[in-house]
């Protein structure tokens, strides 16, 4: 899926941020068409919810430009930049019912300061009809939701999912141009998370707008999003499609975050003839670079009994449709997924190859290298 | 949004709590200004706080002269010592053994704590003076001292703390061979420091600071405490030698105070978390 | 219930070596209590209805002591005066406690030194306090009317005029009760989720005051009743200021509750009079109480 990369929507350039000396985000830049989903991935700590808030408008950065729908917001209040947020603890307000707190984005933009006063200000001219409207609205997005039974009812009486979903309602309500959730699986069971995920990516497609998704949770991020941005260490390591993530990570350190279980990490060099050799046992791998590198495969890509350097069987594990093949090669560990069948034994030995197509190599840096399949040699 | 705020945008507020911060410390200023001065400065009335002659070491040597500082000091330190030690020896083993202990009546003992928390001191003042003066005891340390030993405040707050100590503490103990006495102040008090020393402040603040009872069982300067001491010269002085008057109560106001400024944090917590007894 | 007996229930000698010790380590309180707790509590009480004086033996004489409480003029102003009292310092203290409260939370600089200042009144020795008190509000040396006079206003004598007494003995009792409350409002504040202010920004609250009306005040409901209740009851025992600087006047203007029933015990030595009032006391702090947990209570809290 494609979208106009400048069509409004959101985006940060060169966000910056320290704090107490600690640098959060260094020079981050980020961009989310209109109606496209992306999700910021990355452990925690990384700076993905420090980058959220700041496009919130709920911390300051020390720079960088924020625009949202099209217009500059950087250092505009968090109620001017049409923009809505979800929480990870939801963040409803406990003394309102479910209905109050879904019109509360509304009551604020829509109603001045004095026809929000709790009796008089219903008595002021054109409160009623702004009151009856809101309530409309309210009972709106409540329905597809299935809020409608619960609208009078407070945060404290409801489950978990269903805060959630009050959240989300509160979010979604005013049709904001910049559409941002701080991890708002985090806290419920697996099993709802599960099917609030196809949920919310239905909230966003009718909504239509920029969505960021912050998430620690790989699963999340590569089954919902239209694009993934890698983040670690307050960087951006990789912004691309789930498959461009899995199959083609440009940095080592992406590699190594993105699947499980983890991808395999060789020790391997290249000689003088361009030949990747691991254990100093050739593989079919050329490169250009020379040196140290290191060899990713991940383990769906082995291949058992191909050609390749040997390895001991330590231990199997068996889950059923598939089985993880625990060996050791060279000085270090390797995993190995295996389909269903015949498994071997702790103890043998087996030889191992890999589909080259598959197979990736990191320089020194954690920067990827091109390699390619040994030509045939011809006599 | 409230982090981070540039210094400039700050001034405002910084500005308004300075000048409440002023008028607060007013009190403080005034007295302590008052107490450098010499009496015909203060009575010229003008709004110098800088004495034109520092008169300072005349006014306080006259207190020192004229009121029993150090006394007055001294029986402020037994008084307040000598509550809380038996307030301590008291409520500790009453609330360890309301928290971790079965025994009968345990729901009758709590229900009477919890009444005995609605009842102000005021209330049972009139008998306990009647006693006392029947038994001759008006005028000792023993009437100051006694009556405060019972603290049901304290009672319930280390039970509420005690409640929340893990069993197998308990358990481990007993079987190491600790009696309960031991296990009291061997193993539960020394996992009962935040809330006791937070009860200490909140006991001694209140024990400096209460007029009321020294005023009715004491009489003379021989056992009065800082606040009767200051009352005393107080009606003495009648608005004479005002800047004594500010001296003494410079004086005895200040141990207080520099207690507090050491060990701010503790005060604070000590106060706000015990402020259910005002 | 948290209870390290579990294990030893099942057997009794040991079960009863237990309640043993519970007993022993219980009885210096219980004992205490009894006797400077209860037995006093009860003989006040009781002493209510007699007419008591110190040495002298009591008579029973039923409801008489309360019925020349209602018809004696000065019980009536001191009663009246404690509830102006109360009336003033309670609301005014506690309102000023939130606003420095929110006004030292509201940024980060500065909060441990404001705090301490604002705290000061409660750790000071209040009777010397009001001392310097009434040197401030002296009516020709005192700064507060030198300042008036600068600018053209004659100060009246605030503790000496009946008309000034009971305003400025509230404003001392707002000036040392403000810090207090501060530091109570202080703890609920911290404890309103940062999250919920961040989604009422997001939400459209601009200024600090809708935020206020939207997220803080509600969720200020429990503290700001126990405070309240807190310092209705702190200030009805206002003793140590009318002790020092009125002695109940001039002419009962200032005569508080407390006061009364000291002077009526101690200096008349009407012992069974004083404890009338003193159960008069004892039953107006009850009811606030009552009213604080039971008719309150339930509103504030949310389901």
């Amino acid at each position: 899926m494609t979208f106009q990369t400048n069509s409004p929507g959101l985006s940060v350039e060169g966000a910056r941020l320290s704090l107490g000396g600690t640098p959060i985000l260094r020079d981050v830049s980020l961009e989310v068409a209109r109606g496209e989903f992306v999700a910021l991935l990355g452990p925690s700590g990384c700076g993905k919810t420090s980058l959220m808030r700041v496009i919130a408008g709920i911390q300051t950065a020390d720079a960088g430009v924020v625009r949202i729908g099209g217009r500059e917001v950087t250092g505009l209040h968090p109620a001017r930049r049409d923009v809505a947020m979800v929480f990870q603890s939801y963040a409803l307000y406990p003394h309102l019912t479910v209905a109050q707190n879904i019109a509360v984005p509304l009551t604020m933009r829509r109603l001045s300061a004095a026809q929000r006063l709790p009796w008089l200000g219903g008595l002021l001219p054109g409160s009623r009809a702004a009151g009856a409207a809101i309530a409309a609205d309210v009972a709106g997005i409540a329905e597809p939701l299935g809020l409608a039974h619960l609208l009078a009812r407070k945060p404290g009486q409801l489950s978990g999912g269903q805060r959630q979903r009050v959240a989300l309602a509160r979010a979604v309500i005013r049709e904001p141009g910049a559409f941002l959730l701080d991890e708002p699986l985090s806290n419920l069971d697996a099993a709802l998370r599960v099917t609030t995920r196809r949920e919310i990516v239905e909230i966003h497609r009718r909504v239509g707008a920029a969505t960021l998704y912050v998430t620690h949770d790989q699963s999340e991020a590569l089954t919902m999003a239209d694009r993934v941005a890698v983040m670690q260490a307050g960087s951006i390591l990789q912004i691309a499609t789930p498959e461009e993530i899995y199959r083609e990570p440009v940095d080592l350190r992406v590699a190594s975050f993105i699947g499980s279980p983890r991808i395999n990490l060789l020790d391997a060099e290249i000689g003088e003839d361009g030949v990747v050799r691991v254990s100093g046992t050739a593989t079919v791998l050329h490169s250009h670079a020379r040196g140290h590198v290191t060899l990713a495969i991940r383990p769906e890509d082995w291949v058992m009994g191909a050609e390749g350097p040997e390895a001991r069987v330590e231990h199997t594990e068996f889950l059923g449709d598939h089985a993880l093949v625990h060996l050791r090669l060279g000085g270090g560990a390797v995993t190995l997924r295996a389909g269903p069948g015949a498994l071997p034994h702790a103890g043998e030995m087996l030889r191992l190859g890999f589909d080259p197509a598959r197979a990736l190599i990191f320089g020194p840096d954690g920067r990827r290298i091109a390699a390619h399949r040994r030509e045939a040699a011809c006599a | 949004m409230g982090d981070g705020r540039t210094l400039l945008r700050d001034l405002p507020r910084l500005a308004l709590l300075s000048l409440l911060g002023l008028i607060i410390l007013s009190p403080y200023i005034w007295m302590l200004s008052a107490s450098l001065k010499p009496t015909d400065e203060i009575f010229r009335a003008n709004l110098a706080l800088i004495p034109e002659r520092f008169a300072a070491v005349e006014n306080y040597s006259r207190v020192f002269a004229q009121v029993p500082v150090g006394r007055y000091l001294l029986n402020g330190v037994i008084v307040c010592g000598g509550i809380l030690f038996f307030q301590l020896l008291f409520a500790i083993p009453a609330g360890y053994a309301l928290a971790k202990l079965r025994f009968p009546g345990r729901e009758w003992v709590f229900g009477a704590v919890m009444l005995g928390l609605l009842v102000p001191p005021h209330v049972p003042a009139l008998p306990l003076y009647a006693g006392l003066a029947a038994l001759g005891m008006l005028n000792t340390y023993a009437a100051l001292i006694i009556p405060s030993t019972i603290s049901v405040f304290g009672i319930f707050l280390f039970r509420q703390f005690f409640r929340s100590l893990p069993d197998d503490l308990i358990h481990a103990a007993r079987l190491d061979g600790m009696s309960e006495g031991a296990i009291v102040w061997r193993v539960a008090l020394p996992n009962a420091w935040p809330a006791a020393t937070a009860f200490a402040i909140f006991s001694v603040v209140a024990h400096w600071n209460d007029l009321f009872w020294p005023l009715i069982v004491v009489t003379g300067t021989e056992y009065a405490t800082p606040a009767l001491g200051v009352l005393h010269f107080h009606t003495e002085e009648a608005g004479d030698d005002f800047a004594a008057l500010m001296a003494a109560c410079a004086i005895m106001t200040a141990p207080l105070i520099l207690a507090f400024l050491v060990a701010q944090r503790r005060f604070v917590e000590g106060i706000a978390t015990t402020g259910l007894k005002g | 219930m948290p209870d390290a007996s579990l294990a030893l229930r099942a057997r009794s000698p040991t079960r009863r070596s237990e309640a043993l010790g519970a007993w022993l380590l219980t009885l210096p309180a219980a004992l205490s209590f009894a006797l400077l707790l209860l037995l006093p509590t009860l003989a006040a009480i009781a002493l209510a209805f007699t007419d008591y004086e110190l040495g002298l033996i009591p008579v029973w004489i039923g409801l008489e002591n309360f019925r020349e409480l209602l018809a004696d003029r000065g019980f009536r102003r001191s009663f009246f005066n404690t509830i102006i009292y109360v009336g003033l310092v309670a609301p005014l203290s506690v309102g000023l406690g939130l606003a420095l409260a929110l006004l030292i939370e509201a940024g980060a600089r500065g909060r441990v030194f404001f705090r301490a200042v604002f705290f000061l009144p409660v750790v000071s020795l209040t009777v010397a306090m009001a001392a310097a008190w009434q040197y401030l509000l002296h009516p020709t040396i005192g700064p507060v009317n030198t300042l008036l006079r600068l600018i053209g206003v004659t100060g009246p004598a605030w503790l000496s005029s009946s008309d000034t007494v009971l305003i400025s003995l509230a404003a001392i009792g707002v000036w040392e009760n403000a810090g207090f409350n501060m530091v109570l409002f202080m703890a609920g504040l911290t404890a309103i989720p940062r999250e919920l202010r961040e989604a009422a920004c997001v939400d459209g609250a601009h200024s600090g005051w809708s935020r206020f009306w939207l997220v803080t005040w509600p969720l200020l409901g429990p503290t700001t009743l126990f405070v309240v209740t807190i310092t209705m009851i702190r200030s009805i025992r206002v003793f140590d200021t009318v002790a020092v600087l009125t002695r109940g006047g001039p002419n009962k203007a200032s005569e508080v509750l407390l006061y009364t029933m000291y002077t009526e015990g101690f200096t008349f030595m009407r012992l069974g009079y004083s404890a009338a009032i003193t159960l008069v006391f004892l039953v107006i702090v009850l009811a606030l109480m009552w009213v604080q947990t039971r008719v309150l209570d339930r509103r504030v809290h949310y389901g």
